[in-house]
């Protein structure tokens, strides 16, 4: 047996086979070109970078269906390298002066472009020199006219190697990778940023005398959690590795229990724990974890994709497809929130010195026709295939409320008129996010269908915090009694209306927050789509009746300090119990 | 024509990752060459290898050198990208 210490960048416990991931050898082949050859050499080089930039496109949009939006930035980062004038300017220079082969010239411009960098001991750095090596090779693979070699795995395996590049790691199948362990690398190095998002253990930066101990078909274990890579384990190391990872797939299991029942106090009161919507992805997400709805759908999205306001017909296509597809469990779709940090360019919005507090939201939204116009009517004509809600955000008085009420109206007597069939009624909400919403919630409630409570905002705007700035962000918490008071005050208001009220924002995500939310009587809870199954558990372990118990005494307590301490109390006592 | 401005970086990461690339972009919308001078390298500012590889972290002292038809306009927009725009990037993370 042989314990590697590394460095952990992706959680978790795989055992399985090695697997080597041979370095490749890059053949130049000839360097030199005849006289005559230089422009069929240049031409060559442009059909070699097309392949690559089709392939680069390929990998973008596979990766992120795959992986994520984010993580497919590495190869729109590779893509731009493509264009930049130290780079690809050079080669054809050396292919007409020096007359270069176009591989020689793309290695000899890799090679002078990572030695600017060599001495630079940055991670950000180190990673662009090594997205420039690989654009390299991609370059020089077309140019040999072979697509790059696509490993073959026909079992579930542990891949070692030296580091993989991105384009490497996009060629394996996540379901045949276990694990990685890399010689080089770091956090932010591509394969542990994949491994991450794939939810696959990663251990890197093991140093070259890791791949001279490996063989091929080793019995091996990576232990993302504490860093270590252990090569032919004993069998007692291996059955207590076996356990850990046993208890995690129960862990596991628990939790997918939730996907497909709906989410339940112990004694048996229905709380919707629906989903939050920020990004196209995210609908899939959240049907996959099983999500009761969406809670909060952001549509700002859709104005920030394209330089231009998105058309009736592009949002009708797109709220349509959420109402479908979560047959019949409601969607709440949140009109367009911009200003505060949310910037769109075309807007012509003016810089504000205080832009939470300026010209945002329903502030700018009801003043411009252009703009809430082709939502609503997308709106209400996709109420047709399902329960859709309308939510405004940033209401503050009822004034506000009314105006929002007044507008739908107006807009679907158009719709009638101009013949559409329209689902009735559709129900209009308020986000609850501003202190003097909640502090007038029992008049708003005369003129809403449903509260949601935004907590991030709330916070911020009651307890005078910036979430954004570091020095004061610690101030931001939902414990805070002042909060308690608010979120209270809006449920009660709710409730003596007969409304629904929910909860989105972090806070609802919270596990330890979750039982007094219950407590006071939220209805709903909307969660990130990685927090829905979590979410649904901790509301099977509230007691409501108990929570309401629990509720009513954090109600008078005087410090943040205090409310957190007692319910981490609490949540420990009712796991114990169960 | 050609000018010539001087700045100072003030934003915490430098010219260095997004901030880099941010810089890199705006670089690009303008027709005029654009160098960069820092700590004596001396590189094309619409290439991010040339940005990265200088290094200018805060409080490097940088010149600005746009040839062009648009020389000023480039000169004048990237010394505020350096001097406001990439600060406000700080406070957004």
């Amino acid at each position: 047996m042989e314990i590697i210490h590394a460095t952990g960048t992706s959680p978790g416990i795989a055992i399985g086979p090695a697997y080597r991931q041979e370095q490749r050898e890059l053949d130049i082949g000839e360097a030199r070109i005849a006289e005559g050859a230089v422009e069929a050499e240049l031409a060559a080089l442009e059909r070699a970078l097309e392949g690559v930039r089709e392939e680069l496109q390929a990998l973008i949009a596979c990766t992120a269906a795959r992986v994520g939006a984010k993580e497919a930035e590495i190869f729109q980062a590779q893509m731009m390298l493509l264009d930049d004038p130290e780079f690809i300017p050079p080669v054809r220079e050396k292919i007409k002066q020096e007359k270069m082969s176009a591989a020689a010239a793309i290695d000899a411009v890799v090679r002078e472009l990572e030695s600017l960098f060599a001495c630079v001991e940055d991670e950000y750095i180190r990673a662009r020199a090594a997205d420039l090596k690989d654009v390299g090779v991609q370059i020089i693979s077309q140019l040999q006219g072979g697509r790059q070699h696509k490993p073959r795995l026909e079992k579930p395996v542990i891949i070692f190697a030296h580091d993989l590049t991105p384009s490497e790691t996009a060629l394996f199948e996540p379901a045949m990778v276990l694990a990685f362990a890399t010689a080089a690398g770091s956090r932010t190095s591509h394969t542990s940023i994949m491994a991450r998002s794939l939810g696959i253990p990663a251990v890197v930066g093991a140093g070259a005398e890791m791949l001279e101990k490996v063989n091929a078909g080793d019995m091996v274990i990576v232990d993302g959690d504490e860093g270590l890579v252990i090569l032919r384990p004993t069998p007692e190391v291996l059955d207590s590795y076996r356990r850990r990872q046993e208890m995690e797939q129960q862990r596991r299991e628990r939790l997918a229990y939730y996907r497909t029942c709906p989410a339940r106090t112990r004694d048996g009161h229905r709380i919707i724990v629906a989903g939050n919507m920020g990004c196209r992805g995210d609908l899939a997400r959240l049907l996959e974890q099983g999500a009761e709805g969406i809670g909060l759908f952001r549509t700002e999205f859709l104005y920030m994709e394209q330089e231009r306001l998105p058309s009736e017909e592009e949002q009708l296509a797109v709220y349509e497809e959420a109402v479908q597809k979560m047959k019949g469990q409601a969607v709440i779709i949140r009109t367009l929130d911009v200003g505060g940090d949310k910037e769109i360019p075309y807007l012509n919005l003016a810089p504000e010195q205080n832009p939470f507090l300026g010209y945002r939201a329903v502030r700018l939204y009801f003043e411009r026709p252009e703009i809430y116009k082709p939502q609503l009517r997308a709106l209400l004509r996709a109420s047709r295939s399902g329960p859709l809600k309308i939510m405004f955000p940033m209401i503050s008085s009822l004034e506000e409320a009314r105006r929002g009420r007044a507008i739908v109206e107006e807009v679907k007597r158009e719709l009638l008129e101009e013949g559409h069939r329209l689902a009735e009624p559709v129900e209009i909400g308020a986000m609850i996010e501003i202190p003097s919403a909640a502090l007038i919630a029992e008049a708003l409630a005369e003129e809403m269908d449903f509260f949601s409570i935004g907590t991030n905002d709330l916070v911020q705007y009651t307890l005078a915090v910036d979430r954004t700035n570091e020095r004061v962000a610690r101030l931001a918490s939902h414990y805070h009694p002042a909060v308690l008071k608010l979120i209270d005050m809006t449920a009660k208001a709710a409730h003596a209306k007969g409304i629904p009220v929910g909860v989105c924002g972090e806070a609802a995500a919270d596990s330890i927050f979750v039982p007094f939310l219950i407590g006071v009587g939220i209805d709903e809870l909307s969660v990130a789509a990685g927090s829905v199954l979590l979410t649904k558990e901790v509301v099977g372990k509230c007691i409501k009746e108990d929570a309401a118990g629990l509720a009513a005494k954090l109600l008078h307590l005087q410090s943040a300090d205090e409310v957190k301490k007692a319910l981490t109390a609490y949540l420990q006592r009712e796991s114990a119990s169960e | 024509m050609a000018v010539t401005r001087e700045t100072v970086i003030t934003n915490k990461t430098g010219l260095h990752a997004r901030p880099a690339a941010i810089f890199v972009q705006r670089a690009n919308q303008f027709n005029s060459a654009i160098k960069i001078v820092c700590n004596g390298k001396e590189i094309n500012a619409k290439s991010m290898i040339g940005v990265l590889s200088l290094g200018a972290g805060r409080g490097s002292r940088v010149t600005i050198q746009a040839e062009g038809e648009d020389a000023e306009a480039a000169a004048a927009e990237l010394a505020r990208v350096i001097e406001e725009e990439l600060p406000e990037e700080d406070a957004k993370e």
